[in-house]
């Protein structure tokens, strides 16, 4: 059957696939087009309205800092807290204090068009105070990561990579899960945070990364991120790993009855240096890399 | 007759002052008595309590369990016996220290870490965190290692010596009662500025730190065991021989030098003690608050006498009282624990307050 429309039908459906094809064409392109503000809400729960992408942007927390350098973001750094201490491309930048020591005037002479801190922080109640926008994150959980990774990739205007780069933050986890051996798989880790002692829990960030890799912890989970435990509980709960300060650990087969321990007898033991220490322990766009060297440990283990 | 009689042996016993009358001592002698029955039933019990309470808390019925389990000796012998008695010496050495510096101060309100060894133990306990902290950058492993292993309680031990040294000097030996105060809070106030400059410029020593001005029972061993308990004998033997002098003292300097008393060496002995049992005590267990100023006062309360007995009384109340606390630390929370220091602070606060609250300190 031939198919017969009448001109103006076939005129009109001719314009209208063309308006359409330039409607469509543009869509992929412009996912932030300069002039519409961007609107963010930190986790306190207050929206930020920016007119075009912050240019000039100081972060005070490690882990913000790396976030916002792995989504591209490096170059409109103009100054860091005392901690954030990767990558080594950003040691020339000016150093602003910790959480509770922090320059403030040093901070307003930036001008910065934004400031990244953590939700808890007094110091940054006086820098918003001088009328400085200062947003809050909270940076404790993969959770904390993913929402944070996203937020960032909108306030630099490329929104799309927050999800992107969460993906391949997936996939290296992934990578890092296969690498586990598998007679591993299922054991009890004991990562010691610091010599009190110290462990970290299942809901820590460490605490999740083990988790994803397949291992068991001997904290339950009730007892909360960080507990200071009766070291006689660790010793009763039989380790098959102990994790922690490559330094700190080689004292621990000195402390009472923890020499009798089979991870300490058969040196079970994964221990880091402070800078892997630090990128185990940091919610950031680190952790696969963290997943790696808990990985390369545990292969080394095997 | 007896109108007349009764004011003049009020004025004469009043005149007599510390030189108790017949029946005063019986009495005295009994109290004495039943407080050391006391203390010896309570250190008993807190041993006890001690050795049953574990990572599952309080818990007769796990204690029974793991007597018949094959890990008894590793957990009575190596993890809770140790850690129990440990505390006793620790509450022990305080509790004579902080007799020591009441006597030897005549201040109710003298406590061990009075002369500088508070100070002189956390900076040179955070020295050694940032040296470690530094390390593998600026100094080589095995540097750490040791500093790591033995390094943090021979620090705790000589940093303490060395504060109460300091002090000394500044106050040009121990003739003059508020000069050596004076110059143990210079020291102190100069010493604890030092370590919080460290921390600022080494964060990673602040962890250590807290641990250790905290105080801990955690990691009490066989090793700290016999270490403490020779100091202790030692220390009570020296101290005790030396009571007599704190007796003298009470009456006032003037006094005590009038009894042919050589002030300034006596006193020196003294704080030499009780710098050294301090600096046991704080070298294995951290800054544990309260125990030295509390134990005293305790005994004075319920059994007042020469400081022969003081001292020896005090020392057994400082061993319950961190027996206590080391309990109460494992016990509340199990499988966490708290700090034994916040333990014994709170005690100690909680009972001061009262104390004040219904007569006032004497």
């Amino acid at each position: 059957m031939k198919l017969f429309l009448p001109r103006q039908i076939r005129w009109a459906a001719g314009l209208l696939l063309m308006v359409s094809l330039l409607l469509a064409l543009p869509l992929p392109l412009r996912a932030q087009p300069a002039g519409s503000p961007i609107v963010v809400r930190d986790d306190r729960g207050t929206e930020y309205r920016f007119t075009s992408p912050p240019q000039r942007i100081i972060t005070m927390l490690p882990s913000l800092t790396e976030s916002l350098w792995a989504l591209g973001g490096g170059p409109r750094l103009v100054g860091i807290d005392s901690f954030s201490n990767w990558p080594a491309e950003l040691n020339k930048l000016p150093r602003l204090g910790g959480l509770e020591d922090a320059r403030i005037e040093a901070i307003a002479a930036l001008k910065p068009d934004v400031v990244l801190a953590s939700s808890s922080s007094r110091a940054m109640d006086r820098v918003e105070a001088l009328g400085i926008r200062v947003l809050r994150l909270k940076s404790e959980s993969y959770a904390d990561v993913r929402r944070t990774l996203n937020l960032l990739a909108q306030l630099l205007g490329t929104p799309a990579e927050g999800e992107r780069l969460w993906t391949r933050l997936e996939q290296e986890l992934e990578t890092a899960n296969r690498r586990i051996p598998d007679k591993l798989r299922g054991q009890k880790v004991y990562f010691e945070i610091g010599g009190g002692p110290y462990a970290a829990g299942t809901s820590s960030f460490i605490g999740e990364t083990l988790g994803r890799l397949g291992l068991a912890n001997i904290v339950p989970a009730k007892l909360g991120p960080f507990p200071k435990l009766n070291p006689e509980f660790v010793v009763r709960a039989q380790p098959d790993l102990i994790m922690g300060v490559q330094r700190e650990q080689l004292g621990i087969a000195g402390r009472p009855g923890w020499a009798t321990m089979a991870a300490v007898r058969d040196k079970r033991m994964c221990g880091f240096d402070s800078a892997q220490y630090d990128m185990l322990v940091r919610p950031g766009p680190r952790l696969g890399e963290g997943a790696a060297l808990l990985a390369d440990c545990l292969e080394k283990l095997k | 007759m007896s109108a007349e009689a009764s004011p003049a042996g009020a004025s004469h016993s009043a005149a007599l002052g510390n030189m108790q009358v017949a029946p005063a001592e019986d009495i005295d002698v009994r109290r004495r008595r039943r407080l050391l029955l006391w203390l010896l039933g309570l250190a008993l019990l807190g041993v006890g309590a001690g050795l049953i309470t574990g990572a599952h808390g309080f818990s007769p019925s796990a204690f029974w369990a793991d007597l018949q389990g094959d890990q008894a000796g590793l957990i009575f012998g190596q993890i809770r016996a140790p850690r129990t008695l440990g505390a006793a010496l620790v509450g022990a050495l305080l509790g004579l220290s902080g007799a020591i510096a009441q006597g030897v101060f005549r201040n109710p309100l003298a406590d061990p870490y009075l002369l500088g060894s508070a100070s002189g133990a956390g900076l040179a306990v955070v020295l050694v965190l940032a040296a470690a902290a530094l390390g593998g950058a600026y100094i080589s492993l095995a540097t750490v290692i040791w500093l790591e292993r033995i390094g943090l309680v021979a620090a705790a031990f000589f940093g303490s010596i060395a504060g109460v040294s300091l002090t000394l000097m500044l106050a040009q030996g121990a003739v003059q009662t508020l000069r050596l105060l004076l110059a143990g809070v210079v020291v102190g106030v100069l010493l604890g500025a030092g370590t919080d400059l460290l921390t600022v410029i080494s964060p990673d020593a602040l962890r250590g730190k807290q641990v250790f001005l905290l105080g801990s029972t955690s990691f009490l061993g066989h090793s700290s065991l016999l270490m403490m308990g020779s100091g202790l004998l030692l220390l009570l033997w020296l101290a005790r021989r030396q009571a007599r002098a704190l007796d003298a003292l009470t009456l006032g300097e003037d006094s005590a030098i009038s009894l042919g008393l050589d002030l300034g060496r006596a006193r020196l002995a003294l704080v030499m003690m009780l710098s050294l049992g301090t600096a046991l005590a704080v070298s294995q267990a951290g800054l544990v608050a309260f125990v030295g100023l509390v134990a005293p006062h305790l005994v004075r309360r319920h059994a007042p006498g020469p400081h022969a007995w003081l001292l020896l009384a005090s020392a057994a109340m400082g061993a319950v009282l961190l027996l206590v606390a080391d309990v109460i630390s494992r016990a509340l929370i199990a499988p966490q624990e708290l700090p034994v220091g916040v333990v014994t602070a709170v005690l100690g606060g909680i009972y001061l307050f009262v104390l004040l609250k219904r007569r006032g300190l004497p």
